[in-house]
């Protein structure tokens, strides 16, 4: 599903260059969930970054669902994101004068779905994620671990390729953490492709799969896997 | 993308910043109100100074003026011109783009009054010359009677046409002046008609204290045949007044040895120049009134363009986000773009229809006004001010716009 060789990635100008990136191999197989930790700086962020398609490199290959990824135009690489990619950050990012439905449906917008079904797929996913009555309801007026919900319902609504995570439980309790951790089993499950981003050594120790980065690097390749 | 749902952003965005889209909102609003209201009050000028002309653009007057000062072909210095028939013949024979020529006389010199009498009234007034057709170019309308026909002019006819003054004057109010008989400088006329003007100006005055006769008449019964006082040239429909009355002139200064420098021998009123310095004058205040009200809806467009930049900066995270979920640049610069053109549209909008409520209110007020009459404002122009608006709108969107399309997701959703 994601296939990249030799990526290397840098930060800043010519005359102050960050090398971030320093030559990435990594093969993520379809329904893989797949856990990024390393210390905080060890660019972990600009790996999913590039991931999704937010952000470019500077030399290797990627391939994303085997098609080749090289210098997409800006509307390319959104056009590509909206299909194929789901996103859900740490802080929620959910727009906060539109109510829990109308956040997940927004992907949608962006694919020229029309309203009446949009609002159909939205309820479907919110109803997955066991808020199926709280679709009315703003999101400040629900609690951190319903808000990443939401944010969850949202990423999977387009029925993307891969689900990419930043630190989703970040800002959450540890029970909190469990039921989301919890939620992204199930979607793994169900055959999604997840790759999440953490610091916690719990959450991690819940995916399939660890990834260390170390220095732009990956690490200790020999301990990645767990059996689920 | 035209959707309900972006109708719904704009309006929400535009409404959660109240005072602040009210505040720029109103400045557009001026700028168009102020582009109605001087067009209008331009238009108005120029329809009070229309009327006053009425068809004088298409009339020139031609005199001799002042006696040669220079020599040609070996003739003295100081001789005086005198217009006569042949004159008259040798233009309309040879002049183009002319409708006809008529030669004026009046009785004494220029607009001196005469003494007239009826019956034991008596009265001072002038005694012009005129030609069947031309009650139009003096401004005049026939109220009672007729005006002077071709009969009269053959058979030299003592018919006059007097301005109500003249009526009043000479006539009780209950006497009919039709038929009459009235004596201008011991000459006996019989008034065929009464005429009042609708010259607008005071001019209106002179006409209304006038006797006209049939100039042939005039001439024969005070003794000038020789001569015409000046000559009125009625320029045919899309021909040059200008170019006519130099062909004319030409035509004056080669049957009278008049040398080409000597200007001063033929004097001439041309309409079309009067006429034409006033349009210039219109031209002049239309141009000042785009300049001023473009500027003001320019200004209002940086207002607008002003309040979307921020607009832009605040909603940074949301546009970040928008575009992580998959909004291309075209997707977010018609947002921004839809929401500035709804904000001059809307505001323009008002202020066109306020403007036109405005002109249409103070439009009866100068109903009868000479000089100021029915400011209004055509939908040619409405249109163009209306392509203004949209063309500052885009204007104001293109700074924001082009910001919110540079947005960079990465950035935006960083958490802090
Ligand atoms: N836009 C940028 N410009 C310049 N340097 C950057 C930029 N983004 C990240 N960096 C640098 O690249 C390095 C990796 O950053 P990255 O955000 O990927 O780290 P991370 O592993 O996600 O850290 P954390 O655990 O704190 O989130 C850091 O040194 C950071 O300062
Ligand atoms: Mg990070």
């Amino acid at each position: 599903m994601i296939k990249l060789e030799a990526i290397h990635k840098y930060y800043g100008t010519a005359a102050q260059r960050l090398h971030v990136l320093k030559g990435i191999d990594l093969h993520i197989e379809p329904g893989e969930m797949v856990a990024i930790m390393g210390s905080s700086g060890s660019g972990k962020s600009t790996l999913l970054n590039i991931i999704g398609l937010l952000d470019g490199f500077d030399r290797g290959q990627y391939q994303l669902d085997g098609k080749r990824i090289h210098r997409l135009r800006e509307s390319d690489a959104a056009r590509l994101r909206n299909r194929c990619i789901g996103f859900v950050f740490q802080s929620f990012n959910l727009l906060p004068f539109k109510n829990a439905l109308e956040n997940v449906a927004l992907p949608l917008f962006y694919q020229n779905v029309g309203r009446r079904q949009r609002n159909a797929r939205a309820q479907q996913y919110l109803e997955m994620v066991g808020l199926g009555n709280r679709g009315t309801s703003m999101p400040n007026q629900l609690s951190g671990g319903q808000k990443q919900r939401v944010a969850i319902a949202r990423a999977l609504v387009t029925q993307p390729k891969v689900l990419l995570a930043d630190e989703p439980t970040g800002a959450l309790d540890s029970v909190t953490t469990g039921e989301i951790m919890a939620l992204f089993r199930q979607v793994h499950q169900q055959g999604n492709t997840l790759v999440i981003v953490t610091h916690e050594a719990d959450v991690a120790a819940r995916c399939q799969r660890r990834i260390v980065l170390q220095d732009g690097l990956i690490a200790s390749p020999a301990l990645e896997h767990t059996q689920m | 993308m035209i959707n309900l749902d972006h109708w719904r952003d704009i309006a929400q965005t535009l409404t959660r910043h109240r005072l602040r889209t009210l505040l720029t909102a109103f400045g557009v609003f001026w700028g168009i109100f102020m582009l109605v209201l001087l067009l209008g009050a331009g238009r108005g000028l120029e329809n009070g100074v229309t009327t006053r002309f009425g068809g004088i653009e298409n009339v020139v007057f031609i005199w001799s003026a002042y006696p040669t000062q220079r020599s040609l072909a070996g003739l003295a210095v100081g001789r005086r011109i005198t217009l006569s028939e042949a004159d008259v013949d040798a233009i309309n024979a040879r002049a183009e783009g002319l409708r006809r020529v008529y030669g004026i006389n009046r009785v004494g010199s220029w607009g001196s009054a005469q003494y007239v009498t009826r019956g034991a009234q008596s009265g001072s007034f002038g005694v012009k010359g005129t030609h069947p057709g031309l009650d139009q170019v003096e401004n005049l309308q026939v109220l009672n009677g007729r005006y002077v026909n071709a009969l009269d002019m053959q058979q030299k006819r003592k018919v006059a046409i007097i301005g109500t003054r003249v009526r009043d004057v000479l006539f009780r109010a209950d006497e009919n002046p039709i038929g009459a008989s009235i004596t201008i400088y011991g000459v006996p006329f019989q008034v065929v008609g009464v005429a009042g003007s609708f010259d607008p100006t005071e001019n209106a005055n002179n006409d209304l204290e006038t006797i006209y006769i049939p100039n042939r008449t005039l001439r024969y019964a005070f003794n000038q045949v020789d001569r015409f006082n000046n000559l009125l040239l009625l320029v045919a429909p899309g021909a040059d007044a200008r170019e006519v009355e130099q062909q004319v002139r030409e035509i004056l200064r080669e049957r009278h040895k008049i040398h080409p420098q000597d200007v001063g021998v033929l004097g001439s009123f041309n309409g079309q120049e009067e006429y034409e310095k006033f349009l210039g004058l219109f031209a002049g205040i239309r141009l000042f009134s785009w300049i001023v009200a473009i500027g003001t809806i320019l200004a209002g467009a940086v207002g607008v363009g002003n309040i979307m930049l921020i607009v832009v900066r605040e909603r940074t995270r949301e546009i970040g986000l928008r575009k992580a979920l998959g909004a291309t640049p075209r997707a977010i610069v018609s947002t921004i773009v839809q929401e500035s053109l709804v904000l001059t549209a809307l505001s323009g909008y008002f202020g066109l229809a306020a403007g036109v409520a405005v002109l249409e209110a103070i439009s009866p007020l100068f109903a009868t006004n000479d000089s100021f009459r029915s400011p209004e404002i055509d939908f040619a122009t409405a249109l163009l001010a209306l392509a203004v608006l949209v063309l500052s709108g885009l204007f104001a969107a293109w700074l924001p716009a082009a910001r919110a399309a540079a947005v960079n997701p990465i950035i935006a959703l960083q958490d802090e």
